[in-house]
């Protein structure tokens, strides 16, 4: 599908500029210049993800994400009705998801790993290869983004030179919270069904 | 909707010098080694900054061709009147539709709009919303399910999909309400 995208984007681009003699300006050149850019665009970004992965390191050490793990556990408790509410599943889980809404994505991946081997551990599927409820939940909560602070886009406006890149916090929100819950009553709703 | 504007405006102010204090204090408090441990996570800001580059790279020279070729453009005219009418610049198109396959290509595409438009711009702060509040779908599931030898997914991939579609719409909805769409 990535491929299809790609490969597209650039074909389309070299017919286009042929049909219209532009051959040069709009295809060589706008590689070479473009390559040039994306380069320039990570240096410029480089220095603001290294002082926030720091700032995630500390935050992971000093135990702060287990705290916030504690405060969520009471809102994702009914979200996974398969699990026992202090078995080490969820609070794998929960760490998870307070990575995620500290916008700390490289911590939440270790997190996430980690909880779907303890839910394969307690899955009620017969066969190992079929994802349980719980895993199906645990999956569509993080890839519809659960965020309250989407650290690394602000930090990539801050480097595009925005007068306030912070603006977009209140609008990131309110949609990825929205996204989110509309995800978790559409698999609420699929996961009775497929029984 | 004043108070609330004004909410949100302080939350969008204040939430990351916060974090930084909040974090740095609380490592003080637990007894950590604090800046030994901030620069083993710089560390890994490097390999990340250095992960990202070919991604980057790769969706800029494609965007360039696809572009100044003026195939952007050709297609804008096509789509353009529909996609208007949703609230959707034609250039964010691709981002819609690379967010969900490649986390890499979309964070390419959002620095070529946060560059072309300039980050306080409607295409700009659309192209950060939608960066932010929606991860990369088919990266996520393969990587989780992968993990545990997960074959049969079951209803996932739907319901990641069209999440993923809510999360678009939520987007434009509230860049528009919020910031609106000058």
């Amino acid at each position: 599908m990535l491929n299809v995208i790609w490969v597209g984007l650039i074909v389309a681009g070299v017919v286009t500029a042929a049909l219209t003699g532009r051959l040069d300006a709009g295809v060589t050149r706008a590689a070479f210049e473009s390559a040039k850019l994306g380069v320039e665009n990570v240096i410029a970004m480089t220095g603001v993800l290294i002082f926030w992965l720091g700032i995630a390191r500390v935050a992971e050490a000093s135990g702060l994400i287990e705290s916030l793990a504690r405060v969520l556990r009471p809102v994702f408790r009914p979200v996974f009705p398969s699990l026992r509410p202090d078995g080490p599943a969820l609070r794998a889980i929960l760490l998870n998801v307070a990575a995620n809404v500290l916008g700390l994505g490289q911590a939440a991946t270790p997190f996430g790993l980690k909880a779907m081997r303890e839910l394969q551990a307690c899955s009620d599927q017969e066969d190992p290869a079929v994802a349980s409820d719980a895993m199906v939940t645990l999956l569509v909560m993080n890839t519809a983004g659960v965020t309250l602070i989407p650290a690394t886009v602000i930090a990539y406006r801050a480097a595009a030179g925005s007068h306030d890149p912070a603006q977009i916090v209140p609008a990131t929100i309110a949609a990825s919270l929205g996204s989110t819950a509309f995800a978790l009553a559409l698999d609420a709703l699929l996961r009775r069904r497929r029984r | 909707m004043a108070v609330l504007t004004a909410a949100m405006d302080a939350v969008a102010r204040w939430s990351i010098p916060l974090i930084f204090a909040l974090v740095l204090l609380w490592g003080l408090r637990k007894k950590v080694d604090v800046y030994n441990v901030f620069l083993e996570g710089a560390r890994d800001g490097l390999d990340l900054a250095g992960r990202i580059l070919p991604y980057v790279v790769s969706i800029f020279a494609a965007l360039g061709i696809f572009r100044d070729s003026g195939a952007l453009a050709l297609l804008a005219r096509l789509l353009g009147p529909a996609l208007h009418a949703v609230g959707v610049p034609a250039d964010v198109l691709p981002l819609m539709l690379i967010r969900p396959l490649s986390g890499g290509g979309a964070l390419g595409i959002t620095l070529d709009l946060l560059r072309q438009h300039g980050p306080d711009s409607y295409v700009g702060r659309l192209a950060s919303v939608l960066q932010g509040s929606t991860d990369t779908t088919f990266y996520i599931l393969s990587v989780y399910f992968g993990a545990v030898g997960i074959r049969k997914i079951r209803h996932s991939l739907v319901v990641g999909l069209l999440a993923d579609l809510m999360g678009f719409v939520l987007a434009v909805v509230f860049v528009r309400l919020l910031l609106g769409t000058a």
